[in-house]
This record gives structure tokens, sequence and C-alpha cells, in this order.
């Protein structure tokens, strides 16, 4: 499968209270493209939590999603610190969000848990002081 | 039963209430955002304490049938508009969230 749709976005580092744009419009596109709902929660979510670290742990970065017929790829760039132990971080619970973070609601240590849940495949390329990549695929079922 | 019955039949308050006729099924109550786009359903009623403009996106990305503020918590006025745009709904009660989750335990 060759054709596919690409669509960019630029993740606000300065916002935190307007996080989740790219989120809301992902969900947006594939609805309109006529995913299965639960394929959709499932990508929403797992985009979501992927946006918010970008804002409170490494200062924004950006999404890109590849949408082909038989499944979804969003890669997640940011230029922050890095993730120095990749395991300790998948473990749900751990968590470095200050308190002013944890008194809006996040900060809980489940977001690359549920990211991880919510997909297929994950896969975290990250290198201390130069930034994060994390590349996540959901296939789609008929 | 839909996001409308399931407001009346238990006294809640609507603040925000752009699609009364979705099904409710299930539940869960919690505050931390990560752990509700983690354990709650599509369709479930979730149960909160937490009124940010967080609420609203993790409610709408989360899939939920409807969003109940306990113990009086409401909306701001900006939030509710971004709620019906978002088609997210949202109701409130004076009542604490385990009174509310043992009442609707059950019914959804
Ligand atoms: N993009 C990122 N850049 C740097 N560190 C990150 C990034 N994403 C996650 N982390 C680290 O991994 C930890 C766990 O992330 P997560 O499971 O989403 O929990 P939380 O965001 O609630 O802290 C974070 O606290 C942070 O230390
Ligand atoms: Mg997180």
């Amino acid at each position: 499968m060759s054709e596919f749709l690409n669509f960019h976005y630029d993740v606000d580092g300065e916002n935190f209270v307007s996080a989740g744009q790219a989120s809301v419009e992902l969900k947006k596109v594939l609805r309109r493209l006529g995913f299965p709902p639960e394929t959709i929660r499932r990508l929403s979510i797992a985009m979501y939590e992927g946006e918010i670290n970008m804002v409170i742990h490494a200062g924004g970065g950006a999404a890109d999603v590849d949408i082909y017929e038989d499944k979804i790829v969003i890669r997640l760039i940011d230029h922050g610190p890095g993730i120095a132990d990749i395991d300790l971080a998948m473990q749900e619970g751990y968590s470095t969000a200050t308190d002013s973070v944890r008194s809006l609601g996040f900060g809980a240590g489940m977001g690359l848990p549920n990211m991880k849940r919510y997909t297929d495949e994950m896969r975290i390329d990250s290198t201390v002081g130069e930034g994060t990549t994390i590349t996540m695929t959901v296939f789609i079922t008929k | 039963m839909t996001v409308k019955e399931f407001a009346d039949r238990f006294g809640l308050k609507p603040l925000s209430l752009p699609e009364p006729d979705r099904e409710v099924q299930g539940g869960y109550c919690g505050d931390l955002l990560s752990w509700v786009m983690g354990r709650a359903g599509a369709d479930a009623v979730w149960i909160t304490i937490m009124s940010n403009v967080n609420t609203v996106a993790v409610a709408s990305l989360s899939d939920v049938s409807c969003v109940v503020l306990a113990e009086g918590v409401t909306l701001e006025d900006g939030l509710i508009r971004t709620a019906e745009e978002k088609g997210v709904n949202v109701l409130t009660s004076d009542k604490p969230a385990f009174t509310l989750a043992s009442e609707f335990g059950g019914a959804v």
C-alpha cells in the first residue's frame, strides 16, 4: 500500500492549557475518513498522552501522522532532554512531573503505558540531551 | 439508558448537553487523567471533581458518554462552551463521588 495521507502538527511547548489540539484535530480527521470508533479512541488517547508528554517534559515538539488503508503511524518528535532510562519511564506510576502539572490531573506516570496499551507497536528512540522520537502504529482490521 | 434519561433519573444538573441521546454504558471514577484514559470505556459515565480544560479534552478523546462533576463542582462559562462545541456532555451534582457511584451502580 503506497497511497497514504500525511498530517503534520506542531505542538506548542509553552501552552499547556491548549495542549491536546493536535489530538482533537486528528480525531476529526479520522472520523471524517470513517475509521471505527474504537480505533479512533485508541489513537486519540495515544496521541494525547504523547502530546501532553512533549509539552510537560520536552518543551514542545511535532507530530506526523501517516494514514494508510491498513494502518496508522504516529511519529512524535521532540528536541527535549531525552529519556535516560526507558524501561523505568515505561513503568506504571513512574513520573518526574512537577506539582503544578499534577494539580491539573496529569503526572500519574501512566502516559507511556497508555500509549503502549492502545497501540499495536510502539518504539521509543531517545538520546539524552538531544531528544525523543516515539513511533506508534495501529493496524486497521477490517 | 440515554444521558438525558440518566440525568433525569438521578437528578443531575446538565451544564452542557450537546449529545442527550447518547447511550450510557458502565462507569469510572477518578481525577487522574491518565487513569481515566487507561480505564474508562467508551460510553462510560465518568465521575470526577477535576474540572478544567483537560477534563473536557479527556472526555472527548476517551469517548465517554458524559462527565459527572461531584461535590457541586461546576465548569467555568468558557469551558461550558468548549464542551458544547466538542460534543461533551457535562452534568453536575452536590453529592460526593462515592454516593453517586453507589447510586449509579447497577443502573448503567
Ligand atoms: N517526550 C519526553 N521527553 C522527556 N522525558 C519524557 C518524555 N516522555 C516521557 N518522559 C519521561 O517519562 C516519564 C513517564 O512518562 P509518562 O508515563 O507519560 O508519565 P507522566 O507524564 O505522568 O510523568 C515522565 O515523567 C518523564 O520523566
Ligand atoms: Mg505523560
